[in-house]
């Protein structure tokens, strides 16, 4: 790794202090991306804050028609949360898709959600349950939170303090890992929320994260699988790689998200 | 005999130290004073080096010294080696070109060693080695054989015309096109074999030391045969002479062949603790690994198979080329020609076979034996060859496989061997039984009512094991020989050292090997040592690679253990005033046969060392015996391994819903162990039909998989759980009766899994690995 | 910078760039060998440890992130001379060939069954998927935590 400056951060207030230190600071709450990036030489922060183990944003807990989940809190947390577990148990069994047992051991879905890599799992359930990510500053729908490959709508200097995922009547993930990195190749999240149906997509985008509208509009009139037939994304939309070229990822879409829908009927 | 000897299944005794953490593998030792190596490596599949400035490397702070090429050559080192002569068709030798452990003139892979930087920690060689600024003149690369041989290619290496090192052949061409001439039916086939990338867990590692008192020099390496590394850094390029180098390979995780091999990294690190006479550790990144590693496989293959009306094979022909890559690694030569085309035969009693391969040089990692090393690839061709066959002709795969098999031994093949022993109708038999083949068709239905596909896939492989004798390789081009050492060293308290030439790392040596001792001597396996792995300790062994080290190491014990027991029973007469002959060996004791009256097994081996009892006049003090053992042929390891899997028809997904093992391999020492090495080849042969592949970008040159982001290597549950048996055909070759074991999985598997997914989606045009996006692919109309 | 924290029951300070791993803390500075590195893209497991009681992958983890935590090692597992359970079944199940991977199999595993609820053979394959062994085929593996589970819980 290039030489940096590590802190330890208690509280917000102190990150932001240690943030406004330098301009080539950088947040690290789980690491579980962070860290390789660094090890790997493609990132060199003068500074690094972190804020994973600020108390305050470990948290998971019902908030009228929404669970919220502190930006610290790591998935492993997540995905065995009682509450969660009840109110969206779709949410709970994404998180426990995540990387692999140790990475949720330590991982955030703040750090994730920040990151938004395109082939990451929480952006899916953030775009489809139509959460609302809160930060230190504002609160940034998920619709205009992610805007693109590792893009988000956080400026400079702003944390994430927590993510408020709206209870919906009916939600599923379906995941197609990518046989080596086990991130998602295809992963298909589906939601009845009080907006609306709501169909987001992680994985193929070669602008990241997305929503189906087509499917969604058939949905609304009829939720099923059969419903989807023949609904498939614009390959030119969708990322091509030796793991799965644009039309086999347009076909999987199609193929995860009847099967999400079949997991709720 | 007691509970731990010859068949017995006991626990292994080098575990204890593994699970609590007290292995000792290279990168655990450190000595004072140590530094690190970390190497500038080509970003360019091929290019000229212009220049190579190290002003600004050398000033950082902790960076204690930059070697390039040109310093080696100026020190008068010589490049690496490879150890195998091939001949061509024409008679010609094959072309090997120079290979310096660092470049100095032109990188010609990704990943080329050009320079090392040592620095005083990891982190400040590895600031150093980005801050060397090394000029390039790019030039274009060629990653696929197939286009390296136009004749306008990118010539890898200068004056090698069309980037052929070697176009060799073996076997009768011309009965075989008489053959093919008269058959009822001809099955063809177009094959590749997929490039694969080793992947032992524990990266390569080094650490060089240097005394300059005594000009000893000491190299801790992950090597699966140090004496065989010393032999190449003494002999051939030349650091110190082999009296002044020690060579040591403590416990290394993993090698699968990739340890077999003499690299640049360990040659510099080596030379460079002489040269600033400071202890050199490198260890090996993943992504290091991946890049630099040799690689294995990587054929391409149209092969042949003639039958007459009756379904009997007349004749098969095969020709292949084979990506060798930038530079012939230390056995590379070997593998796709006298590993390979020796197998051709299969289990089938085949009238004439003609192959011809042509080993050609691209810009991509060297490629060597992994695991099998051409035996998977012979096994692959034929069993592909035969199922399709069984298709096309209506044949039930079985049937066929039966009515061809070879039922009388010794059986000479139209390609060198000669099997001695086997029984391959035992084996499919018993397969056949154990995957319930009659009731195939029935699970095949069930699976179709669930939207899936069901395949069952067979293949009965042979291999030729622990290749021998010496005379023999040397005939076929080997620049070494293909013996085993042992020596057995009785203490004066009667507990046994056994010194072998082999080399475990993951095969459990200290286990299986004491246990045969523990069976000869009638002494418990607590009481015997099995030391390996170091050139100071150990006389000249030749390491464990090929399935050997049970075959032709242990015999060379057993050798050994029989001088010790004549001798023993030598001086046992003496003491009890009888002859030898009149003693036996039973219960840890020597005993006059018929009497009551013994000398315990430790009295005696005090006895040897006090000398007190016998005259040193007729027999020397002390019980250590060497024994140096040539085997009198290959052994030849069979087996029946089915695959019966299903096709999710929406995502191309497959998976293996059973699969049974039942293998010959001989005596069998210890069955976990032997459990445990067809588990581990198995999934490794499963990796390689569906998971695994060594991509190089045929634009830029640049490796695609170089991480487990695109490798696919295959977890847990990739694996299906598996279900073995054994037959046993002893083999008549050593003494004990032994065949092998370590690379059966990795070569039966592949074809096994493709024969089933081929039998599931109906046609042939697949290859591996069937990853789920192409399989969806294959089964779009 | 400094850094104290819990290592195998006993409290360990240490000065500490601030760049290094925990995995390297524990290595170099501890001389705690028998966690390993077998990649660097965090997928392998070779290096996994315990943190406060869960499996953390010691290679992408700052040693200054472990400030303050307790840490256990594969050193740690046994107690006293008494091999752990999961040791001990994965010796007789014969889990182990190389011994490379073992150290993170054997604290995954320990993590594993002590948070799963009625572990069976698929969890277990599944709860793997941070471990990589080239060795065994998983075979064994599984059968040494399946059985060691049903130890563990009498």
């Amino acid at each position: 790794m290039y030489p940096f400056t590590y802190h330890k951060a208690s509280s917000i207030e102190q990150a932001q202090a240690l943030l406004d230190v330098s301009n080539d600071s950088k947040l690290l709450a789980g690491g579980q991306t962070l860290i390789p990036t660094l090890k790997q030489h493609l990132a060199s922060p003068g500074t690094l804050v972190d804020i994973g183990k600020i108390e305050s944003l470990r948290f998971i807990r019902v908030e009228k028609a929404n669970v919220v989940i502190g930006a610290a809190t790591p998935h492993a947390q997540v995905a065995n949360d009682k509450n969660l577990v009840q109110k969206i148990p779709a949410l709970a069994s994404l998180v426990g898709k995540i990387g692999d047992p140790h990475v949720r051991n330590v991982g955030t879905i703040g750090g994730s959600v920040a990151n938004n890599d395109p082939a990451a799992d929480y952006p899916a359930a953030c775009l489809a349950l139509g959460a609302t990510i809160r930060t230190d500053k504002r609160s940034i729908s998920a619709d205009d939170f992610f805007t693109g490959l590792f893009e988000t709508a956080l400026v400079e200097q702003e944390i994430i303090v927590e993510v408020a995922f709206p209870v919906p009547a009916l939600a599923a993930y379906e995941k197609f890992p990518n046989p080596a990195s086990r991130y998602a190749l295809v992963g298909v999240f589906v939601a009845q929320v009080e907006a609306g149906v709501r169909v987001a997509v992680t994985g193929a985008g070669a602008n990241g994260v997305f929503r189906m509208t087509e499917m969604e509009s058939a949905l609304v009139n009829d939720w099923s699988a059969d419903a989807l037939e023949g609904i498939l994304p614009s390959v030119d939309s969708l990322l091509s790689d030796l793991h799965g070229a644009a039309d086999y990822r347009a076909h999987l879409i199609n193929v995860m998200a009847k099967r999400a829908i079949a997991q709720t009927c | 005999m007691s509970g731990t000897g010859i068949g017995a299944r006991i626990e292994r005794t080098e575990d204890k130290r593994f699970i609590t953490g007290n292995g000792r593998y290279t990168d655990d030792i450190n000595l004072p004073g140590q530094v690190y190596a970390c190497f500038v490596r080509s970003p360019h599949a091929h290019a000229k080096i212009t220049d190579i400035d190290v002003k600004e490397a050398l000033a950082l702070e902790g960076v204690v010294k930059i070697f390039t090429g040109k310093d080696m050559e100026a020190d008068g080192l010589g490049g690496l080696i490879c150890g195998w002569m091939v001949t061509s068709k024409d008679g010609e030798p094959m072309k090997a070109g120079e290979h310096p452990p660092l470049a100095s003139e032109c990188v010609r892979y990704v990943g080329d060693c050009v320079a090392v930087v040592i620095g005083e920690s990891r982190e400040v060689a590895r600031l150093g080695a980005e801050a060397v600024s090394v000029s390039y003149e790019e030039l274009d690369a060629v990653v696929e054989p197939a286009q390296a041989q136009n004749q306008n290619a990118p010539k890898v290496h200068d004056g090698i015309d069309k980037n052929l090192c070697f176009h060799w052949q073996l076997g009768d061409k011309d009965a075989t096109d008489a053959a093919f001439d008269k058959a009822a039916h001809v099955t063809r086939l177009d094959i590749v074999n997929n490039r694969l990338i080793p992947n032992a867990i524990e990266p390569r590692a080094a650490l060089g030391d240097y005394n300059p008192g005594s000009g000893d020099y000491t190299l801790y390496t992950t090597s699966q045969n140090p004496h065989v590394e010393r032999l190449v850094l003494s002999a051939f390029v030349g650091i110190a002479p082999e009296h002044k180098l020690r060579v040591v390979s403590p416990d290394v995780g993993g090698g699968f062949g990739s340890k077999i091999f003499v690299y640049a990294e360990e040659t510099a690190c080596l030379w460079a603790a002489g040269k600033i006479r400071r202890p050199v550790k490198w260890t090996a990144e993943r992504s290091e690994s991946f890049l630099a590693d040799a690689h294995g496989r990587d054929h391409v293959t149209h092969a042949e198979l003639a039958l007459d009306s009756d379904g009997r094979f007349l004749a098969l022909r095969a020709h292949t080329v084979a990506n060798l890559g930038a530079y012939l690694s230390t056995f590379s030569s070997s593998v796709p020609t006298y590993l390979y085309g020796t197998l051709l035969s299969g289990q089938y009693d085949i009238g004439a076979i003609h192959v011809e391969v042509e080993g050609v040089y691209t810009h991509t990692a060297p490629v060597d034996a992994y695991r099998g090393a051409g035996r998977p690839e012979a096994t692959f061709v034929v069993e592909r060859l035969v199922e399709c066959a069984a298709r096309e002709t209506n044949k039930d795969p079985v049937e066929l496989r039966k009515k061809n098999f070879i039922t009388k031994f010794p059986h000479q093949t139209p390609v060198i061997l000669n099997y001695d022993i086997g029984d391959y109708n035992a084996c499919i038999n018993r397969a056949v039984e154990m995957i319930d083949y009659k009731g195939f068709d029935e699970r095949r239905k069930g699976s179709q009512t669930k939207g899936k596909l069901r395949g069952i896939g067979f293949s009965t492989y042979i291999e030729a094991c622990g290749l021998a004798p010496s005379s023999a390789a040397g005939s076929l081009g080997a620049g070494v020989g293909l013996w085993e050492s042992a020596e057995v060293r009785v203490n004066p308290t009667g507990n046994v050292e056994v010194l072998t030439g082999a080399h475990s790392h993951g095969q459990g040596h200290e286990t299986s090997f004491a246990q045969l001792v523990s069976e000869r001597l009638t002494i418990p396996i607590e009481d015997i040592t099995i030391v390996h792995g170091d050139t100071a300790s150990v006389q000249f062994g030749m390491g464990t690679y090929g399935s050997r080290s049970a075959a032709v190491g242990m015999s060379a014990i057993d050798g050994a253990l029989d001088k010790v027991i004549a001798k023993a029973k030598r001086i046992a007469a003496h003491i009890l005033e009888v002859q030898p002959d009149d003693i036996e060996l039973a219960d840890a004791a020597f005993r006059i046969k018929g009497t009551n009256k013994f000398i315990p097994w430790g009295e005696l081996a005090l006895n040897a060392y006090t000398a007190h009892k016998f005259s040193t006049d007729e027999i020397e003090p002390g019980l250590k015996e060497t024994t140096f053992y040539d085997p009198t042929n290959f052994t030849f390891p069979a087996g029946c391994h089915i695959c019966e899997l299903e096709v999710d028809t929406q995502t191309g997904c497959v998976e293996i819903v059973d699969y049974v093992a039942v293998d010959d391999f001989g005596t069998i020492i210890n069955p976990m162990i032997v459990e445990g090495q067809v588990h581990g080849g198995i999934l490794q042969g499963i990796g390689q039909a569906l998971l695994e592949n060594g991509i190089y970008d045929v634009e830029s040159g640049q490796l695609v998989t170089g991480s487990y982001m695109d490798y696919t290597m295959p977890r847990a549950h990739d694996a299906p759980p598996l279900r073995l048996d054994f037959t046993k055909t002893p083999a008549p070759s050593n003494p004990l009766g032994i065949k092998g074991c370590g690379e059966a999985g990795a070569i039966a598997a592949p074809a096994a899994v493709l024969n089933a997914l081929t039998s599931a989606i109906g046609h042939e045009g697949i290859s591996m690995p069937a990853t789920p996006a192409k399989v969806w692919r294959s089964i779009q109309t | 910078m400094k850094v104290s924290m819990r290592i195998n029951g006993e409290q360990v300070s240490a000065d500490i760039d601030e760049t290094q791993l925990l995995a390297h803390f524990l290595r170099d500075n501890l001389n705690l060998t028998g966690t390993h590195i077998g990649c660097d893209t965090s997928q392998c497991g070779a290096c996994v440890v315990h943190l406060n009681g869960r499996a953390v992958k010691s290679c992408t983890m700052l040693a200054a992130q472990a400030d303050g935590a307790d840490v256990t090692t594969i050193e740690g597992v046994q107690q006293n001379d008494e091999l752990h359970p999961v040791q001990k079944a994965f010796r007789q199940h014969h889990a182990l060939q190389c011994g490379f991977c073992t150290p993170g199999m054997i604290m995954a595993a320990i993590d594993i069954i002590e948070n799963t609820d009625d572990l069976d053979e698929h969890d277990v394959r599944e709860q793997l998927e941070g471990n990589i062994c080239r060795c065994t085929g998983y075979q064994n593996i599984i059968a040494a935590i399946l059985s060691a589970a049903k130890e563990m819980r009498g």
